[in-house]
């Protein structure tokens, strides 16, 4: 059953119900905040607890003890007053705080005196030759299927790519009783030394002695190859195999389902719609928010937390929920601050959930020629845009993102360039000799997510917003 | 440094895009200087209609001298600019509209003005079948058409290039002056020099303008545009209402277009606009009665481009009333895009021939100034 928002304002409207956006609303309703959570999934979790609240998997084991972590973020929001929708998809936020969301087909507008952007991460793109054969799909996709349905693969599967998360959902699915041909690590050698000098800050981390254990649960059941430097996927109209090559070698295997991950990337539409500064990471390698050290944006009374602030991982997600969250209060109600935990220990513990990030970025960090395709690797998969379309366009001058529109409308499918916008930057950069910063991204509009004709027509007008009006 | 060339255009939007050509064409070495990149604004984000329809009587000309461009647009730039021309159609939708309709081909006829045709309810019909079945005819004039905005501005700026132009992009032309005979103008590190200024700046224009001693009065707008998924295709013609504010176009792809002008709030320093979606609902409105089929396309992308718009709705166009070698190209008020190409030839030719054929005299800057300097022989 879909609702509309109960009021036309409120005091802070939290979007994304995952790890951040939990904490942060719960902590602005527990200062006494107007509080509004909106989400776009049918209960809380997010992407990393997803269906916490109604997944049909009873043994705790299987999805591992931090998904459960879930379980009490949502308590702790239940217990509050926080207004929560389900359902309900932000399409459009701009500089002045007004929000527009669909919830159950019907449009509502609203305006808040702040925001916390807590719209989680995206995986990355992984554009290698045949990934958009059916057939082929990310490992986030197969986990939401695992999460929320109890669904794994049975077909000849090979996980291809790298990451925590890869190994996460290959002791999932083998936990549940799914299919694992082989996994094919495409982690680059040179990461290993390079991420050494950020070891024992990741040694001394929660991730550590969990990665370790899921990775030697994996190996001990699935042959993993490891050094993998090229990776295509073949088939007529679907997936028939997956060829690569490691240590010198090509090989190809026969294959029904290929899982690629190669880690997860901020999920910056909505923060860029609205006008949120962003710079280019050179070590994550994507676009981050400009954010201060309370998640607060360049765009006055939005805040970012969680993933879409920088990958962090789910604990600093937390952590920086209540952050945004503190900040807002100290903002609109500085007296019900004291009840909440004080900004230093919220740093402290956004500190110690930090830990081993360097380290996971640097060993995890995807090699090039996984980001930056060539010849006729399809880029943008919505307008069918391969790796020499673009760099045929730059040779005649397209010089950015933008402008590369207006020779191969890259980005201005229903997609919005989530699928292709960091493979573009990083292309036509190599290819002009610049860095990502300097070449851009695309400037996105809303709607954020699609909404029908039909829905937007049936918006409630003013007479003011029908008049004033010029013939174009 | 000081570079001198032959002349410095202002602006890299179709019209100053254009005129570079031309002055590029007519052997002369100009400079293009475009704060942004070329096509940023208004030129490469509009509706891209190529409309000779419904369009002021002063204007009419240069319209007509433009469409003559367009039809040959591939021999001019290298590139068909995705030009296609299904005519367009200003739909009535009641007898009164009608009526307006018949006054308006008959004093166009009366001028001379042959572009623009009255049809019948079946011809209606026979153009646009999707329309509603009560629409009893209206205006159609048949040469007319869209092309890819993005695409037609950057063509033209790249074939300038090509032919010897100079390109700045991404630095303002700053300081503005006039000594020893010839206009000034920093851009970055450098200066150029040249005895001819073009003012095609568009929302920028009026400041120049005024800056140099000829303010008119001119606002900065930002008509909104949305774009849908695709949908079967089901029209050829663009369709603009009569009574009610809306255009609409479908493209190859299947994609369409939904504007009309409904204005976002544009904040200009910033080079940002902020969509009003309560108004472009009422364009979503309008298009859900008229045109069933669209009614569970989804709608994929809104935006806005920031461009000048005059008091009078006519664009300022031909040489200064105050300064010699000084020349204005702005405020084309929301149809600008298809007097481009047109403009472009009209503005070399008053700048290396002291004249044109085409005539342009309603456009004037000095329809708010009265001259200063020697009339310039526009016939």
């Amino acid at each position: 059953m879909s609702v509309a928002p109960r009021r036309e304002d409120y005091d802070v409207v939290v979007i994304g119900a995952g790890p951040a956006g939990l904490a942060a609303a719960a902590t602005a309703a527990e200062a006494g905040l107007a509080t509004l959570l909106l989400d776009e999934n049918a209960g809380p979790g997010g992407q990393v607890f997803r269906a916490i609240a109604s997944t049909p998997v009873t043994d705790r084991k299987q999805l591992g003890e931090d998904y459960w972590v879930g379980a009490d973020l949502v308590q702790s929001l239940r217990a509050g007053s926080t207004e929560v929708i389900h359902r309900a998809t932000v399409w459009s936020l701009d500089r002045n705080l007004d929000i527009a969301v669909s919830i159950g087909g019907a449009s509502a507008f609203i305006k808040a005196r702040r925001v916390i952007l807590a719209t989680g991460a995206l995986e990355r793109p992984f554009p290698i030759p045949g990934w958009t054969l059916p057939g082929v799909m990310t490992a986030g996709a197969a986990q939401t299927m695992l999460k929320s349905s109890a669904l794994v693969p049975d077909g000849r599967t090979v996980i291809a790519g790298q990451g925590p998360l890869l190994w996460l959902l290959a002791a999932q699915i083998l936990r549940l009783g799914g299919r694992i041909d082989r996994i094919l690590d495409t982690t680059e050698r040179g990461n290993y030394f390079a991420a050494l000098p950020h070891a024992f800050a990741f040694l001394t981390s929660p991730y550590f002695a969990k990665g370790l254990s899921m990775m030697r649960e994996v190996k001990a059941k699935v042959q993993v190859v490891s050094g993998v430097t090229e990776l295509a996927a073949a088939g007529d109209g679907q997936l028939a195999s997956v060829s690569y090559v490691a240590g010198g070698k090509r090989e190809t295997i026969a294959a029904d389902l290929l899982l690629l991950h190669q880690g997860v990337v901020p999920n910056v539409n909505l923060a860029m719609s609205a006008g949120v500064e962003h710079r280019w990471d050179d070590l994550q390698l994507c676009w981050s928010p400009v954010l201060d050290a309370s998640g607060t944006s360049s765009v006055a009374g939005i805040a970012i937390a969680g993933d879409g602030a920088g990958i962090g991982g789910a604990n600093a997600a937390v952590v920086r929920g209540r952050i945004a969250a503190r900040a807002a209060v100290e903002a609109l109600a500085p007296a019900s601050a004291a009840k909440l935990a004080s900004m230093a220990a919220l740093r402290s513990d956004l500190a110690k959930a930090e830990r081993g990030r360097i380290f996971l970025d640097t060993l995890f960090r995807p090699a090039a020629q996984f980001r930056i395709p060539s010849g006729d690797t399809i880029v943008c998969r919505c307008e069918e845009v391969t790796a020499k379309d673009v760099l045929d366009s730059v040779a005649i001058g397209a010089t950015g993102p933008n402008q590369l529109k207006a020779y191969r409308r890259t980005g201005m499918g229903p997609c919005q360039g989530r699928l292709c916008g960091l493979t573009i930057t990083e292309l036509m950069a190599q290819a002009r000799g610049k860095t990502p910063q300097e070449i851009g991204y695309y400037r996105l509009r809303a709607p954020v997510k699609p909404i029908t004709l039909a829905e937007l027509a049936a918006v409630p007008k003013s007479e003011a917003d029908v008049k004033a009006v010029v013939r174009g | 440094m000081t570079v001198n060339v032959d002349a410095i255009v202002i602006g890299g939007g179709i019209h100053g895009c254009s005129t570079t050509l031309h002055l590029c064409l007519a052997g002369l070495k100009p400079v293009l200087i475009e704060k942004d990149y070329a096509g940023r604004h208004a030129s490469g984000v509009n509706a891209g209609g190529v409309r000779q329809l419904a369009r002021h009587i002063p204007e009419i000309p240069l319209s007509i001298r433009s469409m003559g461009i367009w039809e040959r647009i591939s021999d001019l730039l290298d590139d068909d600019c995705s030009f296609e021309s299904y005519g367009q159609v200003l739909v009535a939708e009641n007898e009164e509209e009608l009526a307006v309709c018949r006054a308006r081909v008959a004093e166009l006829n009366a001028l001379g003005f042959t572009h623009e045709e009255l049809i019948d309810a079946t011809e209606l019909r026979r153009l646009v079948p999707a329309v509603a079945e009560t629409c009893p005819g209206g205006v159609v004039s048949r040469r007319d058409g869209a092309a890819n905005p993005a695409q037609t501005t950057t063509a033209f700026r790249r074939k300038a290039e090509q032919l010897g132009a100079t390109v700045r992009e991404g630095l303002a032309a700053g300081n503005i002056r006039y000594s020893d005979g010839l206009w000034h103008v920093d851009v970055g590190p450098e200066t150029f020099a040249a005895p001819v200024l073009v003012n095609a700046a568009g929302a920028w224009a009026g400041k120049i303008a005024a800056d140099l001693g000829e303010p008119v009065p001119v606002e900065t707008v930002a008509p909104m545009l949305m774009i849908t998924s695709r949908v079967p295709h089901f029209i050829d013609p663009v369709v603009i209402l009569r009574g009610r504010k809306l255009s609409f176009k479908q493209f190859k792809n299947g994609t369409v277009l939904i504007g009309g002008g409904h204005l976002a709030r544009p904040y200009q320093d910033r080079n940002e606009t902020v969509l009003n979606w309560k108004s472009l609902a009422t364009s979503a409105q309008t298009v859900f009665e008229l045109f069933p089929v669209m009614r569970s396309a989804t709608i994929v992308r809104a935006w806005a481009g920031i461009e000048a718009k005059m008091k009078d709705d006519i664009p300022v166009f031909g040489p200064s009333s105050r300064h010699k070698g000084l020349y204005h190209q702005f405020g084309f008020s929301l149809h600008g895009f298809q007097l481009g190409p047109g403009a472009g030839a009209v503005m070399a030719e008053l700048i290396v021939n002291g004249g044109s054929q085409t005539r342009i005299s309603d456009l004037g800057i000095d329809r708010f100034y009265p001259t200063t300097l020697s009339p310039l022989r526009t016939s």
